[in-house]
Formats: structure tokens, sequence, C-alpha cells
């Protein structure tokens, strides 16, 4: 019990010293949104073309980007913020990883205004680093300084649209989710008859095989079942893995699809 | 009789449930090694990449800070050094990992010495090939971070996996040990003294 305990507090411990990651980000909104703004940096207006926009990219290629405006980043570096929430967020799709997130915090009296574009691994080639920084360079940060945030944010995501139109179509991702819904069930239950049939089958060489070398019944099907190497793959079976809705709507955003970010990308501030 | 029956039933069912909890635990176990040793994968993956941008940028440089001579060497043995030591994804021990960070850490603070040195040349930073690099090399020191962090999260699940009752046991039983972190240096992260 003591020794329990013991293991219990450093396990504690180490959770505590190890994960630094653990701040705190702004709550995923819902219902879902591809632009958010924390900080009233846009007008409603704005956010909602800006937002009308990158939604049917995303509906469009399945590649999110993000817009994210936080009043402050916690003491933390605008890299590490941005790549923290957009983990966290998860945003682009699960498996392509083709989530781009601008995260911007404006300029105050007494704080220089940051920006940064986090690629997440899927664009990583399709937005390099030092495009990343043109665009923050020449599209963004010219704008912002004339207090022209929508125009910034405007050209930044044209110019990524650009860049990754090619890069994902959502053909193929729209396929997999529709398949989640309608089609899985007639195969999961192909499957089962599948694995009852071979289960009777070796079940009937198991009896054989028991009167024959008169070994128990159960011990022969054990024998039979161990030597025969199925490694037992049934468990790959979560098709889609995105959490998308809103195909049909047009406009509507489904959410993020729990993409994944590997510190690609580019910031820069004013 | 019946009570033989009996005893080789209860026999067979506690062999069954301890064959299905090794089974699981340690099935379980090698995914997470396995996963592990992937990330870790990914973090030499993108040292690597940081020492496959010194040949172009210490070219770059060259062309304008020529006298530079002495920092640019430090960069190339440096790097050397660094893409010389690697570690085997099975034996990642706290002594591994720590010559493993000494050797990037040595390149790191060479790096950021010609960036200091950078300073005194406009024209070079001016350059666009120059800005470019400058660009890839944050992106990348960006990666490291990222990918660091990933690899001590994954560690740490496996490490609080293995050290939990009954799985020390299984873990003890089958030699998985305890996987060292990537800790923060004492000198590594703090920026480059400016004297005058």
């Amino acid at each position: 019990m003591q020794k329990n305990l013991k293991y219990l507090v450093l396990i504690f411990l180490t959770i505590y010293s190890v994960q630094t990651f653990a701040q705190n980000f702004p709550i995923k909104p819902n219902p879902p949104k591809i632009v958010n703004d924390f900080a009233n940096f846009l007008s409603t207006n704005e956010k909602q073309a800006l937002e009308n926009k990158l939604v049917k990219f995303n509906n469009e290629t399945s590649t999110q980007i993000a817009i994210v405006i936080v009043k402050s980043l916690d003491g933390y570096d605008k890299a590490s913020y941005a790549y923290g929430l957009g983990e966290e967020w998860g945003i682009g799709q699960k498996g392509k990883n083709n989530g781009i997130l601008i995260l911007v915090k404006p300029k105050y009296a007494s704080e220089k205004g940051e920006v940064f574009i986090a690629t997440g691994y899927g664009v990583e080639g399709a937005v390099p680093d030092a495009i990343a920084k043109r665009i923050v360079e020449n599209e963004i940060i010219p704008y912002f300084r004339q207090n022209k945030y929508y125009k910034g944010l405007d050209e930044a995501t044209n110019r990524i649209i650009e860049l990754t139109r090619g890069e994902y179509t959502a053909e193929d991702y729209r396929n997999a989710t529709s398949g989640s819904a309608g089609s899985a069930i007639p195969v999961i239950i192909i499957f089962l008859i599948v694995i009852i049939f071979s289960f009777i089958g070796r079940a009937r060489r198991a009896r054989h095989y028991a009167v024959g070398h008169n070994v128990p019944f159960w011990i022969a099907l054990g024998m039979l079942s161990s030597s025969r190497g199925h490694g037992g793959s049934y468990g790959n079976f979560s098709s889609g893995g995105g959490s998308f809705g809103g195909f049909s709507g047009g406009s509507s955003f489904g959410g993020f699809g729990g993409g994944s970010f590997g510190g690609g990308g580019a910031g820069g501030s004013w | 009789m019946k009570k033989k029956w009996i005893t080789l039933l209860v026999i067979a069912v506690i062999a069954l449930f301890f064959y299905s909890s090794i089974k699981g635990n340690y099935n379980k176990m090698v995914a997470m090694d396995e996963s592990v040793a992937s990330q870790w994968a990914q973090v030499e993956n993108v040292y690597q990449r940081r020492a496959d941008l010194i040949p172009n940028l210490v070219n770059t440089v060259k062309g304008y800070a020529a006298h530079e001579q002495e920092t640019l060497t430090g960069v190339i043995e440096a790097r050397a050094k660094a893409t010389s030591t690697t570690i085997d994804p099975s034996n990642l021990n706290a002594e591994n990992i720590q010559a493993f960070q000494q050797a990037q850490s040595g390149l790191s603070s060479a790096l950021s010495k010609l960036m200091v040195v950078v300073e005194r040349y406009p024209d070079l930073k001016a350059n666009q090939n120059f800005l470019e690099l400058q660009a890839q090399l944050e992106g990348t020191e960006n990666r490291i971070t990222v990918e660091r962090q990933k690899f001590n999260n994954s560690a740490q699940a496996f490490n609080t996996f293995i050290k939990q009752f009954p799985k020390n046991i299984y873990a003890n039983i089958f030699n998985f040990e305890e996987k060292a972190y990537f800790k923060a240096q004492e000198n590594a992260e703090q920026a480059p003294k400016v004297e005058f």
C-alpha cells in the first residue's frame, strides 16, 4: 500500500514536471467555427466573410485554415502557443494533418502585435517556412500596420488557398465519412459471419483431432487456434476518424478533424 | 473423479486469466515501446533537418563575411559532432539522451554565435537567400521543440504504464526499461551573452 502510494506520487510528479504544453487555451468553440476572434479584432461582417470563404475551402478540399485571435499569449512564445493550440483543437484532418492556424495577438498600447502561421505536418510541403515568413512579412504585417486587419487576413488566406489548393481533395474524405454511416454495418455483419463460420470449422476440426488423439476437445481447440497464426487484426475498424457533419449545408462548418502539428510555419510582429 | 475435473477447470480458468492479462499488457507495452521509438526517430529527423541546412547557410554567410572563418569553422565542427551522435531507439536511457543532447546543444550554441556575428553584415541580412535560410532555421528550431515535447509525452505515457501494478512485474520479466526524458539544459536555452 505504502509502495503503491509512493508510485502514485512519483507518477503524479512526472506528469506535472513533463507537461509544459498544458496551458489554458481557449475552449474549442461549440458550434464549431473556423474563425475565432476572442479579442474583438474584426467586425462581425468581416468575420463572417472570412468564415464563409474558409469553410467553403474546407468543404472543397478538406484543408482547414483556421484563424484564431487571442487577447494574450499567456507569456508563451507565439510559435509554441500556435502549435499547442492547433494540436489541442485538432485543426486539419486526422491522418492528412492538413491544418493551418493563423494566430494573431493584436497590438496593444504597451505590447507588440504578434502573428504566426503554423502549418500542420501535411502542408509543410505546400507552405514551406520561408513562404509562410513571406506571407507574414509581405501580406499581413504591412496591412496590419495600417490597421487594415481584415485586408491582411483576407490576402494571407488567399495566398494560402492558392498554395494548398492542389494538395488535398475532399473527395476521398467525403467517401470515407459517408461510408462510415451507411455501409459499415453490412461489412461488420459479413465479417461476423465469416468469423463464426471459421470458428465452427475449426471446432469441427478440433473435435476430429480430439477424438483421434485422445485429448479433451477444448484443449484441441486451443491448440488449433494457437497454431494457426491468426494475428487478429479485427480491431482496425475505425472508418474516417474525423468529426465532420455538415457537408450538405454548403457553408456550415463541421468542426476540426484532429490534425497534428510538427513545428512548421513562421511568424512576425508589428 | 468429479473433484479432479473441478480442480482442472479452476486451474484452466486461472491460467486463462493470467494468460490474457499478460498478453494484453505485453502487447500494449510493445505498441507503446514502438511509438516511443518512432517518436524518437522523428526527433532525430528534425535534428538532421537542421544539420542539412547548415552547409547552405555556411556557404551563404561565407560569401559576405569571409573573415569570420573561426565562427564558421566552429559551426562546421559542431555539426560534424552532432551528426555523429545517434542513439539506437531500443536504448533510450538517460546517459544516451544526455550525450545526444550535449552534442546537439554544441551545434545550437555555435549557430547562435554565428547569428550574432551576422548582425554586423547588413548586406548579408538583406540577402533574400539568407532570409529564407533564416526562416527555415527558425522553423527547424520550432520543430525540434515540438518533437522533443511529443517524445517526452510518449515516453511519459510509456513509463507511467510500465510502472503501475501489476504491469511493473511483467515489464520486469520482459525487460521493458524506463525511457529517459529530454530536459531543458541550463545553458543551452539562454541567449548568448553580448559583450562589448
